[in-house]
């Protein structure tokens, strides 16, 4: 059943790597998500204008074309590069971190958004108590405000996590053998396009369902010690 | 930045954006006919006649775009039934599967937005208008849509946005969108950084248009808010 006319364990890899690609994708993303917020309630101008550039850009340019602009397009850039320092062999971009990079670009953007408002939404009350306590900056940051603002950021990362897993069929046009790209060599052997896309499709289902409950006790953790309105 | 060969280009990546626009508002304005009626049957008291729609937003909302477009274009060639039966002309043209796609796609997402928005609409109101005396329909035209519908705005118009980006996907199943044009442009002058960045700086232009004429969309159908 699970054979697949003998691809089913490439299918299987394929669907490993999608997830690898994902998680990867999330930590890039999470990390440039809290620098692009810290960046956008700097106190300095020219660090506000950096973040308001990097969300407006990536958010209003195809997720597509970020992959395909960090992967051709950083490969011509370090080549220009090497070309100026006397160097003639040609270089090539890993597809997996070419991969990772431009998923992370686009999750960090929409995520700088979620931490930018969870950050603000902290009473500032708590973050002057904490000052007054004695308390150092980073350490304001890390046992006052971060703890709190996560609470209000797990549902809006939840829902851009759907959105990155989704975007990882993406860099299967960038030859890396995740998901879609397993199912697409199956194809041009078998000859069965719709049973191995449905089957593709139905492990991303899966993959989304599992998110969804992780996301529940994401959640739920992070809310503890909080009363909640119940109706 | 070799701006001279931009400037060359510049009427092919004109006819890649023509196509794209045609493509988005073709399938908004479709996926806008499908989303009413799945919308009003998800928001339904009825146990079935809820979760039978659910099928397909999940499906649409839980598996990428571009499984969806292949399914369709290469999936559909694999039965005979297909290939053989009157609507081959349809399926065969990479157009009409990339513009029914689409069109289920949006769709999908925007009845889930509608939906959320028509159980928002307040109660008092509805009783209003069944206290009235209006029949069930009349209630669905004159208040419970209209009212949803304006609250649905905002996210209405980022899920077009979200739209307008997810077609740059129509080029992998060979049409000469946006994208496909950059990509055959490069495909002849080698120039990556240059035609990605004319081809980004388009995008952010549609958006940006978009999002003027959105604002004053909303601007007018919401001026009973801030009165």
């Amino acid at each position: 059943m699970f054979d697949l006319q003998g691809f089913g364990p490439q299918i299987a890899f394929g669907a490993w790597m999608t997830i690898q690609v994902a998680l990867g994708g999330l930590v890039i993303g999470l990390f440039l998500g809290l620098l692009g917020a810290a960046a956008k309630l700097s106190a300095y101008r020219f660090l506000r204008w950096i973040g308001q550039l990097y969300t407006t850009v990536v958010r209003g340019i195809p997720e597509i074309l970020v992959v395909l602009l960090v992967y051709f397009g950083g490969e011509d850039v370090l080549n220009r590069i090497a070309e100026s320092f006397g160097y003639d062999g040609y270089i090539e971009i890993n597809v997996f971190v070419a991969g990772i990079t431009a998923l992370g670009l686009s999750f960090g953007a929409y995520a700088t958004e979620v931490f930018r408002g969870a950050i603000q939404s902290v009473p500032i009350g708590q973050i002057e108590a904490a000052i007054a306590c004695g308390m150092s900056s980073p350490k304001v940051f890390l046992r006052v405000t971060l703890p709190q603002a996560m609470r209000l950021a797990i549902p809006g990362l939840g829902n851009l996590f759907q959105v990155l897993l989704k975007d990882t069929s993406l860099v299967s046009l960038i030859a890396l053998p995740e998901l879609m790209r397993t199912s697409s060599i199956a194809i041009s052997n078998t000859r069965e396009p719709f049973t191995f896309y449905l089957i593709a499709a139905l492990i991303y289902l899966s993959i989304t369902c599992v998110v969804l409950i992780a996301q529940q006790y994401g959640e739920r953790w992070a809310n503890k010690g909080v009363r909640q309105v119940r109706t | 930045m070799n701006w001279e060969e931009i400037f060359i280009a510049l009427p092919k990546f004109w006819d890649g954006a023509l196509l794209t626009l045609e493509l988005v508002i073709l399938a908004c304005i479709a996926g806008f006919i499908i989303a009413i009626p799945i919308a009003l049957m998800r928001a339904s008291q009825n146990w079935w006649v809820r979760n039978i729609p659910l099928i397909y937003t999940f499906f649409f909302r839980g598996t990428p775009l571009l499984v969806q477009l292949f399914l369709f274009y290469y999936g559909a060639a694999q039965f005979d039934f297909i290939r053989e039966g009157f609507l081959w002309p349809v399926f065969k043209e990479a157009y009409w599967c990339a513009l029914i796609v689409f069109a289920l796609n949006t769709g999908a997402y925007t009845a889930e937005i509608f939906r959320g928005a028509i159980q928002t609409v307040p109660h008092g109101e509805v009783e209003a208008g069944v206290a009235i005396g209006m029949k069930k329909h009349t209630l669905y035209r004159r208040i419970v849509l209209p009212r949803a519908l304006r609250m649905a705005l905002p996210s209405y118009g980022n899920e077009i946005i979200l739209m307008l980006k997810s077609s740059a996907l129509a080029y992998t199943i060979t049409l000469m969108d946006l994208t496909g044009v950059t990509r055959t442009i490069i495909a002849r002058n080698y120039l990556a950084i240059e035609m990605y960045f004319t081809a980004g700086v388009i995008y952010l232009l549609l958006t940006f248009v978009f999002i003027q004429v959105w604002m004053r969309l909303e601007k007018r159908l919401l001026r009973f808010q801030n009165v």
